[in-house]
């Protein structure tokens, strides 16, 4: 078993540290106190000793994000800070269990870094599908109020409404200015011209949360955590064919091998691992041959994915990897924005062409043209949203080439209807569904 | 003219510094108020109170999945079928709903009682299979559970 230093959820005990007494008798909200007692930019440089890099997909270092707001006295503007709690990429669920665990040092995260760039204006934008935890935030930040912790500092939390592009930082900011929530051309970035084109730092729950652990343990103990480049725990969501899922912090760097079977108990029903997908749908597939990657970002890179948001998904042998590409791309045509084409078009182009290679239906030039579409999807867009369903499938046609390839030839599923997504009905199919059911009554 | 909603509305528009931000938590209360869906009048209601027109808030509406624009089922079914999901048998999960609610997935029960859905990933995929019931999450559902879950809420019906 790898040993599991608590970061994120120490003093929690497995369980919730969510009374303002529990956490304060914790030694909750020194933190705060000790970067208040320190100039803002002093806060800032910490976080830069301390490794920590954004853990909402980008990896972006956080305190050179913060060192790109400008300050008040060169840029006379009010500053924010926008937490990202949007969470919605397929196979993450970290950020929820974080604000239901520990909200306090999540609030505790954004009081210091609103402290350090010197904003007095916090907005939560928190996915509209978190009933509970909008309440326990709710709830929590009452708490503070009344034990005057947040002083002169707004915290807002502002619910979404279901849409996943609303993740994306700056399709996020217009959907928290009351537009449809579609990205902005980049540059400005956020750092200069982000909420009501203002200065604005955007930051993961995770990331947030991990700030006031940096500020309390000091930085240069917690870089003493994970591997080089990738400092730290990590708050892994661990999904699919696998004993024990669930949110698991562990250090960087542990390998998938430790991940899945040492913590996660292996495979169920002693089935043999076919893939594992490793930091959240937008990621490239990794194969069972792969087990020994370790859990960082170099590593990962160096495997030709990404840790993406470690929302680390396994896939045993029962699972068809065309079937697994049409259920995919099904998502992201589902929450494609509509405001580039290649990303629009491309998606859907994706599916209906996996659809066909399942169907038996498809020709050698089909799997050609799919590649094709990949690229003219990759990095033609305002945002990553297109590139991840690219990225995605053509990883699967590069790792699983065969299985593809037998789609083809033989003019069948190779898995004969026995694939564990076997009809799996997206929501981007059941309208359809239900119109081909009322034409046909 | 005042409405239900106006003086809450106002509230909100307090909390942003420009009142547009606060369209979606209007549009949230006044689905609220409007048994779970945006009829017109619900969208001039917001339009009203946030100084824009209704159009704008149509346009805002028709983007967000959880924004409704056509009449939901006094109960919501909403199962999700996103890959950590379906992988644990998301599928025989709306099936078991289709049977029990006598409905396809993406309708609503001419009684108006139930509508019934598939969803992208909600957010709970260690815990699959997640299906949210009048927004609420239950977690690990399988298709031997749905039965009791219709149960329940045919007995909150009464
Ligand atoms: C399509 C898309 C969806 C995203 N969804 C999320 C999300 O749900 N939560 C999140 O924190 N970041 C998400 N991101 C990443 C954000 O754009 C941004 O990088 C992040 O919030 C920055 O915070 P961090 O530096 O603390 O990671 C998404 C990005 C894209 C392109
Ligand atoms: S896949 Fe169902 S909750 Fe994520």
């Amino acid at each position: 078993m790898p040993a599991r230093p608590e970061v994120v959820f120490a003093g929690t005990n497995g369980g919730a540290l969510d009374r303002v007494e529990d956490y304060e008798a914790a030694g909750g909200f020194r933190a705060l106190a000790k970067a208040r007692a320190m100039a803002p930019d002093d806060v800032i440089a910490e976080l830069e000793v301390s490794g920590l890099r954004g853990r909402g997909g980008a990896f972006f270092p956080t305190g050179r994000k913060w060192a790109f707001v400008p300050k008040p006295e060169q840029l006379a503007k009010p500053h924010y800070l926008v937490v990202n709690a949007d969470e919605s990429e397929p196979g993450t669920f970290k950020d929820r269990e974080i604000i239901l665990r520990v909200p306090f040092r999540f609030l505790e995260g954004c009081l210091i870094a609103a402290y350090a760039i010197q904003s007095q204006h916090v907005f939560v934008y928190i996915r509209g599908e978190y009933e509970r935890e909008f309440e326990v935030l709710r709830d929590a930040l009452e708490a503070m109020r009344k034990r005057d912790l947040l002083g002169e500092i707004t915290v807002v939390l502002h619910r979404g409404a279901g849409a996943y592009i609303c993740g994306e930082e700056t399709a996020l900011l217009e959907s928290l200015e009351g537009r449809r929530g579609q990205p902005r051309t980049k540059p400005p970035f956020p750092a200069i011209a982000g909420l009501y084109a203002a200065p604005t730092a955007v930051n993961n729950v995770e990331s947030i949360t991990t700030v006031t652990s940096v500020l309390e343990l000091g930085a240069a103990e917690y870089a003493t955590l994970g591997v080089e480049n990738s400092t730290g725990t990590r708050v892994f969501s661990l999904s699919g064919d696998v004993v024990t899922p669930g949110n698991y912090e562990l250090p960087h760097g542990i390998t998938l091998r430790e991940l899945i079977y040492d913590v996660g108990g292996g495979v169920p029903g002693g089935r043999d691992l076919k893939a594992i997908i490793p930091g959240g749908s937008s990621t490239a597939i990794l194969t069972a041959s792969e087990i020994d990657t370790p859990l960082d970002f170099d590593s990962l890179v160096k495997a030709g994915s990404s840790i993406g948001s470690a929302g680390v998904v396994v896939i045993d042998d029962r699972c068809c990897m065309v079937q697994l590409g049409i259920r995919v791309s099904q998502f992201y045509e589902h929450e494609s924005c509509g405001k580039c084409t290649p990303c629009r078009v491309g998606t859907r182009w994706l599916t209906q062409i996996l659809q066909k290679i399942e169907d038996g239906r498809s020709s050698q030039a089909d799997l050609d043209l799919l590649l094709s579409v990949c690229d003219r999807i990759l990095g033609k867009c305002l945002c990553p949203l297109g590139d991840s369903d690219a990225i995605a499938v053509a990883s699967y046609v590069d790792r699983f080439r065969d299985e593809f390839q037998a789609h083809i030839e033989t003019g069948r599923c190779p898995l004969g209807g026995d694939s564990s997504l076997e009809g799996i009905l997206a929501p981007s199919a059941q309208h359809e569904r239900h119109l081909h059911e009322v034409v046909h009554a | 003219m005042t409405t239900a909603i106006y003086s809450r509305v106002q509230k909100l528009r307090k909390q942003y510094p420009e009142p547009t931000s606060a369209v979606l938590p209007a549009l949230r209360l006044a689905q609220e108020e409007h048994g779970g869906w945006l009829p017109p009048e619900a969208l001039r209601e917001v339009a009203d109170a946030l100084d824009v027109t209704p159009a704008f808030c149509l346009s805002i509406a028709s983007f967000y999945d959880q924004l409704r624009l056509e009449p939901v089922g006094r109960h919501l079914v909403e199962v999700c079928t996103n890959v950590s999901c379906a992988l644990a048998g998301a599928q025989q999960v709306v099936e078991a709903f289709e049977r029990g609610l006598g409905i396809s997935a993406g309708t609503t029960s001419a009684d108006g009682g139930f509508t019934l859905g598939t969803v992208e990933c909600l957010g709970g995929c260690g815990w699959a299979t997640v299906v949210a019931i009048d927004n609420r999450h239950r977690l690990r559902v399988q298709a031997e559970d749905v039965a009791g879950i219709i149960e329940e809420l045919h007995a909150r019906e009464a």
